[in-house]
């Protein structure tokens, strides 16, 4: 689709789990959806029918066995399926960013540095990093006594937002969204769904899992299924 | 009784260690290994440099030997004496009228000049073997010009003692490139080294190395800009014969402590007492 | 740190094979390293991944392959080429090695500042103040105490002993470093504490680096991209959570389940 951010075309993803006697699971079988820059794009599905697979084939995390995953970078649009390893972690640095359901952390980094890391990675300098990085905590309301604490501590809730301060911070062209707000009390949700709407604002496309039906009338310009098949 | 080769090694062995030395002359400062022969003393007491002063003395020549600077010490006199027996040859105590001076750990205070040869005495020849016990490692080193090993030996002498605590063997480049070890002589005696009008011939007969410092050749000692190198100095002269600025030996007199400061080289002493006193045959 | 897609790599692979005997060691090992990349090289005991280490650096003789560096003046050299001299030069100016147990790249027997000090004193670093405020400079970047500077290395723990080694190697500022399980044997604090420190290294340099370890979440803490390998041969390759979320090749998989999760 002319003027997509994201087009994804056939996309076909399955496990061989070996260790287990070599079962295949076909997750995803011929996906294809677009998203423009401004859209946000919610994926409706029920839990267990390959969601997240998709974002994290996007991303590079899976694999994908066979179809496109275009994005536009650097005024081109690349094919992630396939794609070097270099190029997705150049595209991963600039263009994609994704909220993944879990923050993985390194124990021993402040939070507000892990937050500062991605715009590092851009080549800001690091003490206007560290300081877009405090503004976003803020705007998420980590309190500030939090942020020389690794996140390793923090609940659930306070994880997700750090996860979400770490993108959002970047302002990213295409965004990845699973679940950016589950286990958040309302008011951060509102700081959440409020950051979604700036991302759009600036020109992002946003690709998105919300359960929470009430979150997904705020932010979503678009609501479809794995399934779906958009008009050309 | 059986009469001895001229200078006691078989012409064979001399023709060996003389081609052993003009490979040496040919690098300078470059170890040559050569078949080093047992000789009538032990391992430890100058069998390299009687080696080398054997393969090059002709029957013109004039031998002086010193051991420590001293003409008149045990060794010095056994080696004197050894190759009178064997070549014939003159010899002196007087520096300037030798032609072949072999010598134990110093230098002569007298400049030397063109056509003389000093021959020395190496106990260790290798200067990296301190950190490096391997030979086949030393020789790739000193093949690859791999020296920063001792500028560490170097800085470690600066950081515990504040200054380059090395007074002899004082490690040298030669020719600006090979490292060389100049046998045990004083650093005082380095720069005796440096540009130099004789040829420097050096044996180690343990080690069976010979290697040598053509005439006019650049020696330099190791140093740090901002640890340049220094010889000892004394504040007093020599207590016979009132030298100043050559290597004086430290002589306890007494058992109340009494000590004199008396010249090394004893040749470059006797002779200045001569001159200043006319009675001839003091 | 590096913004732009460079267009050469750093390191160019192919063919790297190593024979010991009748036994394998690696065989048709590739791969290409960019400027400010870390490889690891995962695999268990037994799967090559240190022969390859070894054979990049020349430490052993590869029987077969190219490994292409380029210079840090553009120029392209095949390290199993090189002579023996120019080698010896690379690894001590724009490489670096660091070895699993550090005893094996450090001179036990001179002080901490003369192990940082020596490189530059071997590229010709003659002012002893300069070459030992270098030396200071670095110690603090890997955490050893200045006044440790004139301690020997018997003395230190190990891994300080590791650090000394790291600091050693990154004095003359290298383009490349390898090492070889840098964690090993240590315990899992201090192991935490090198981890941190290396990767804070490799952000603030900008290092390129190839990683060879046993330890699957070292991998993951360090590297960009991986090598699995086993029985002398490379299984799988790809990003570092890829290949650890989603490993394809089944020894990967199973590598990858078999780990404990405390």
């Amino acid at each position: 689709m002319s003027g997509a951010a994201l087009d994804v075309r056939n996309l076909a993803k399955s496990f061989t789990l070996h260790v287990q006697g070599g079962v295949r699971l076909p997750v995803l079988t011929g996906v294809s959806l677009s998203v423009h820059p401004g859209e946000c794009v919610v994926l409706s599905d029920p839990s267990g029918a390959g969601k997240s697979t998709l974002l994290r084939s996007i991303y590079g995390n899976y694999l994908a066995q066979s179809g496109q995953s275009l994005v536009r970078h650097r005024e081109r649009m690349v094919d992630m399926v396939g794609a070097a390893p270099r190029l997705v972690l150049d595209v991963r640095r600039h263009t994609l960013g994704y909220v993944s359901q879990f923050l993985r952390v390194i124990p021993r980094v402040p939070t507000d540095q892990v937050v500062a890391t991605p715009l590092r990675a851009q080549g800001v300098e690091a003490s206007e990093a560290l300081a877009r990085a405090r503004a976003m905590l803020e705007r998420l309301r980590i309190p500030e006594r939090l942020w020389t604490l690794s996140p390793v501590t923090f609940s659930g809730g306070e994880q997700q937002r750090v996860n979400v301060a770490r993108v959002f911070v970047a302002e990213y062209p295409i965004l990845l969204l699973d679940e950016p707000t589950a286990s958040l009390d309302s008011a951060s949700r509102l700081a959440v769904v409020e950051l979604i709407r700036e991302a759009r604002r600036r020109g992002a496309a946003v690709l998105g899992i919300v359960h929470d039906a009430q979150v997904r009338a705020e932010v979503a310009t678009r609501v479809r299924t794995l399934a779906d098949t958009e008009a050309a | 009784m059986s009469r001895y080769n001229f200078a006691y090694l078989d012409e064979q062995t001399k023709r060996m260690i003389r081609r052993a030395v003009l490979k040496a002359v040919a690098v300078p400062g470059y170890q040559v290994p050569f078949g080093s022969r047992e000789m009538p003393l032990s391992y430890g007491w100058g069998t390299g440099g009687v080696q080398v002063t054997a393969s090059v003395i002709g029957p013109t020549d004039v031998l002086k030997v010193i051991d420590q600077g001293a003409d008149d010490t045990t060794n010095a006199v056994s080696i004197r004496k050894f190759f009178e027996r064997t070549t014939g040859v003159a010899t002196t105590t007087r520096t300037e009228a030798a032609t072949l001076i072999q010598t134990r750990h110093r230098i002569p205070e007298t400049p030397l000049r063109v056509g003389q040869i000093v021959v020395f005495q190496v106990p260790i020849p290798e200067p990296l073997r301190w950190l490096e016990p391997r030979e086949a490692e030393t020789r790739k080193m000193h093949a690859l010009e791999e020296y920063g090993v001792m500028y560490v030996r170097l800085y470690e002498d600066i950081t515990r003692h504040g200054r380059v605590a090395q007074t002899y063997e004082y490690p040298v480049i030669v020719d600006g490139r090979y490292l060389m070890r100049p046998s045990p002589i004083p650093k005082f005696d380095n720069p005796k080294l440096d540009r130099s009008p004789a040829l420097m011939l050096f044996g180690a007969g343990r080690e069976k190395r010979i290697y040598a410092v053509p005439p006019w050749t650049s020696v330099k000692s190791l140093d740090f800009d901002d640890h340049p190198f220094e010889i000892e100095h004394w504040d007093r002269p020599c207590a016979l014969c009132g030298a100043t600025s050559v290597f004086l030996d430290e002589l306890i007199v007494d058992d109340k402590g009494g000590r004199l400061f008396i010249c090394s080289d004893t040749d470059f002493c006797s002779r200045r007492r001569a001159a200043s006193d006319p009675i001839p045959g003091r | 740190m590096n913004a732009t897609v460079d267009d050469r790599p750093l390191l160019s692979v192919r063919g790297l094979g190593k024979h010991y005997g009748g036994r394998m060691g690696c065989r048709d090992v590739g791969f290409d390293l960019w400027s400010g990349e870390v490889l690891g090289i995962v695999g268990e005991s037994g799967s090559g991944k240190t022969t390859v280490l070894n054979c990049l650096s020349g430490r052993v003789a590869a029987d077969a392959g190219q490994v292409g560096y380029t210079k840090a003046d553009g120029s392209v050299v095949d390290m199993r080429r090189l002579d023996e001299s120019a080698r010896r030069r690379l690894l001590r100016t724009e490489w670096g090695v660091v070895h699993q147990h550090a005893r094996d790249g450090l001179r036990m027997g001179v002080t901490a500042g003369a192990n940082v000090g020596e490189r530059l004193m071997a590229l010709g670093a003659r002012h002893y103040g300069r070459v030992r405020g270098r030396a200071l400079d670095w110690l603090a970047r890997v955490e050893i105490a200045e006044s440790r500077i004139d301690d020997l290395p018997e003395t230190f723990s190990g891994g300080m002993l590791q650090r000394l080694q790291i600091a050693r190697n990154l004095v003359t500022e290298p383009r490349l470093v390898l090492m070889d399980e840098p964690t090993g044997g240590l315990d899992v604090s201090v192991q935490a504490r090198l981890l941190d420190l290396l990767r804070g290294l490799v952000d603030d340099l900008g290092l390129s680096a190839v990683i060879v370890t046993h330890d699957l979440a070292v991998a993951r803490l360090l590297a960009n991209r991986l090598l699995v390998m086993r029985g002398g041969e490379v299984v799988e390759s790809g990003l570092t959570d890829q290949v650890l979320d989603d490993p394809q090749h089944p020894y990967a998989q199973l590598l990858v389940s078999s780990v404990l999760q405390p």
